[in-house]
């Protein structure tokens, strides 16, 4: 038997591949999620984030490779007989039975006697608040509220794994910001391991510990929200996660501790070195919020440009500003909205600078 | 809803012809049936008396037409008259035949529903097909499968299961598999309309809630296609109680159905005001199963949205 207090590679996966005729959807996907952890698939649609969801909740069996949890290897068993529950998308709530029953629903299936039954739905109705709906017919519930009946349905049978299918998806913008964090407290009061599927980075960055970045089949990159967002592996992950200025060259410099690339708008400075030869090709991705921009030149010498604004749009909390450098390229640079004065003499075709510290930006070599 | 604010003259006269339709050739009708229930037999050229004595103009209404469909006589027992016999027949081999066209229909509609969206057109189009050909032709083909040198028999001797032919024709079997048959199609289609509707994630969460298919068929499946089972079951049930010409064909000569009884009234004894009589007692019988309907089909609108 394993360590019962190791909790690392409670749920892996090995080199899962699943084939829909010649379509590869899910492409050799190997993954370590520990005990308790709530992890992200992230990805856009048809990247095979859902497909791989469904395997591991047993709706699609894996063309190859395996799915073990807890040191067992679910992968041949049907959804019926794996310890993992699954909260629809759609919640998918019986609308023929009541909230009670649709709680009790996988209870009574277990064929659990009726008093623990009734035990454990009202700990679940409770868990989720919902203990005064429980006569009402899913229809007669919001959308909140049916979410978290869904919630409360698969929790109930205390799983190994909870999967979540875009938990938010079906809830309007306010009350997912709100749903957000109350889903995530329940999950981490039950103390389940969970997987969940999500389109949106934001919902993936608030709730997620680690969060796999999907496209075309493949996970790119696996990391906690802050390495994804402040680490990105490559072009696609940090594109994806985020807005982010991209600009392509060469690398002129290379040291221990920097190293320079000639780009399009000029010679761009980055405070770390790179593995790699001279002259080879690259991409320098910088986080339009770690722009600054003004028209006073500030007393600065490196990765400092010149440019006319094109757009200017406000968000209330930050601005957002489009400037075209000389070579023409556009910047995407953010400014949050601090103070009441500072940034509004910037107007439509003014010069400006614009600037950032070496250490904002990050080298991409593929 | 809202009422609307402007009124719709082609909104009342869409909804108007068919009351109006129905009206006419229904209800009238039916006026008439039931008026006659309530008089006395007439002679051949005028099958019914009128309701008021043309002599005295005193409205009489014949109560009996009604009291010998329930007793033989006017001391005889209760319900036990040839009658009553044929209703319950009736009753119950439409029964049997909304039965087993459930059986049969509903795998037929629930594989309809759940094939590939493109071939379900030709799917349905081969449940109706049969309607393209007389019904007579088809019950007249039941006559030569099921005949004693017919293919049936033919098989079972040739395989050697019997040595003489079985008497299936004019049997009830040969009368049950007849209107089946010719039934199965109202089954089928309500079934599929209400099944294909259906939200199959919903057995998706049901089997990962830990149900078996089976039992996921029975505990999500059966319950939502419940309105569907039961509008199936009603266009099969109603009319084949009122059935004639399938028992005529295919049934045997001892085991008269109603509306065998209500022709023969009608057009042997010449005896009109009990043959509406017998007739109206029908309409009766088939209101309470549909009253029912109507009432569980109203349950079942408040499961949906």
């Amino acid at each position: 038997m394993a360590d019962p207090s190791d909790k690392s590679g409670y749920l892996v996966t090995e080199k899962l591949v699943k084939k829909f005729d010649e379509a590869v959807a899910v492409d050799e996907v190997s993954l370590s999620i520990d005990q308790g952890e709530i992890f992200a698939l992230l990805g856009s649609s048809g990247c095979g984030k859902s497909t791989l969801l469904r395997m591991l909740a047993g709706f699609e069996s894996p063309t190859s490779g395996r799915i073990m949890l807890g040191g067992q290897d679910v992968a041949g068993l049907p959804p019926y007989e794996r310890p993992i529950n699954m909260m629809f998308q759609s919640y998918a709530l019986f609308p023929h039975l009541d909230i009670w029953e649709n709680v009790a629903f996988g209870l009574k299936r277990e064929g659990l006697p009726r008093v623990e039954v009734k035990q454990r739905v009202g700990e679940m109705l409770d868990l989720v608040q919902l203990g005064a709906y429980s006569k009402r017919k899913p229809h007669q519930l919001s959308g909140g509220q049916q979410q978290r009946v869904a919630l409360a349905r698969s929790l109930a049978k205390r799983p190994k794994l909870l999967l979540l299918d875009e938990p938010l998806g079906a809830l309007d913008k306010k009350l997912r910001e709100q749903t957000q964090f109350e889903l995530v407290n329940i999950i981490e009061k039950v103390g389940v391991t969970c997987v969940m599927v999500t389109h949106d980075q934001e919902e993936a960055m608030t709730m997620a510990n680690r969060i796999a970045v999907m496209s075309k089949g493949r996970v790119l990159q696996v990391g906690s929200p802050e390495d994804v967002y402040e680490h990105p592996k490559n072009r696609f992950v940090a594109d994806f996660i985020g807005n982010v200025n991209m600009f392509d060259g060469r690398l002129t410099l290379d040291e221990v501790d920097r190293c320079a690339a000639t780009t399009g708008i000029g010679v761009i400075h980055v405070g770390h070195g790179v593995s790699g030869s001279l002259n080879m090709p690259l991409a320098i991705a910088v986080r339009p919020e770690k722009i600054e921009i003004s028209k006073q030149r500030p007393d600065i010498t490196m990765n400092i440009f010149t440019g006319q604004v094109k757009e200017i749009a406000y968000f209330g909390s930050y601005n957002t500003y489009i400037v075209q450098a000389s070579d023409g390229t556009k910047v995407k640079i953010m400014e949050a909205n601090t103070s009441r004065q500072e940034l509004s003499d910037i107007t439509w075709e003014d010069q400006v600078y614009f600037w950032w510290g070496d250490r904002s930006a990050i080298v991409l070599r593929d | 809803m809202a009422r609307s604010a402007f009124p719709m003259p082609g909104k009342r006269f869409v909804i108007g012809v068919p009351y109006v339709w129905l009206f006419i050739f229904f209800f009238l009708p039916f006026l008439i049936l039931f008026y006659i229930s309530f008089v006395d037999m007439g002679s051949d050229i005028s099958p019914f008396k009128p309701i008021w004595d043309t002599t005295t103009g005193v409205l009489k209404l014949k109560y009996e037409n009604y009291g010998s469909i329930f007793r033989t006589g006017a001391d005889g027992a209760l319900f036990k008259t040839l009658y009553i016999e044929a209703y319950f027949r009736s009753i119950w081999y439409a029964f049997c035949t909304a039965v087993l066209c459930l059986l049969i229909g509903y795998p037929f509609a629930y594989f309809i529903a759940r094939s590939k969206p493109g071939i379900r057109p030709a799917l349905l189009m081969m449940v109706m097909l049969p309607f393209w050909t007389s019904f007579l032709l088809r019950v007249y083909a039941w006559k030569g499968i099921l005949a004693d040198q017919g293919i049936v028999n033919q098989l079972l001797m040739g395989l050697g299961i019997t040595s003489e032919p079985k008497q299936m024709l004019y049997t009830n079997v040969s009368m049950l598999i007849g209107m089946t048959y010719v039934y199965l199609p109202f089954m089928v289609l309500p079934l599929y309309a209400n099944l294909v509707k259906m939200d199959f994630r919903l057995l998706e969460a049901a089997y990962d809630l830990g149900a078996s298919p089976f039992k996921a068929f029975w505990l999500v499946t059966v319950p939502l296609s419940k309105a569907g089972i039961i509008a199936g079951f009603m266009l099969v049930f109603i009319p084949a109680l009122g059935e004639f010409v399938i028992p005529s064909l295919l049934g045997g000569p001892e085991n008269v159905m109603i509306g065998r009884v209500v022709w023969d009234e009608m057009f042997t004894s010449n005896n009109w005001p009990r043959a509406t009589a017998l007739a109206v007692v029908m309409i009766g019988l088939i209101i309470v199963p549909l009253a029912i309907y109507y009432h569980y089909s109203g349950d079942a609108a408040d499961n949906k949205k």
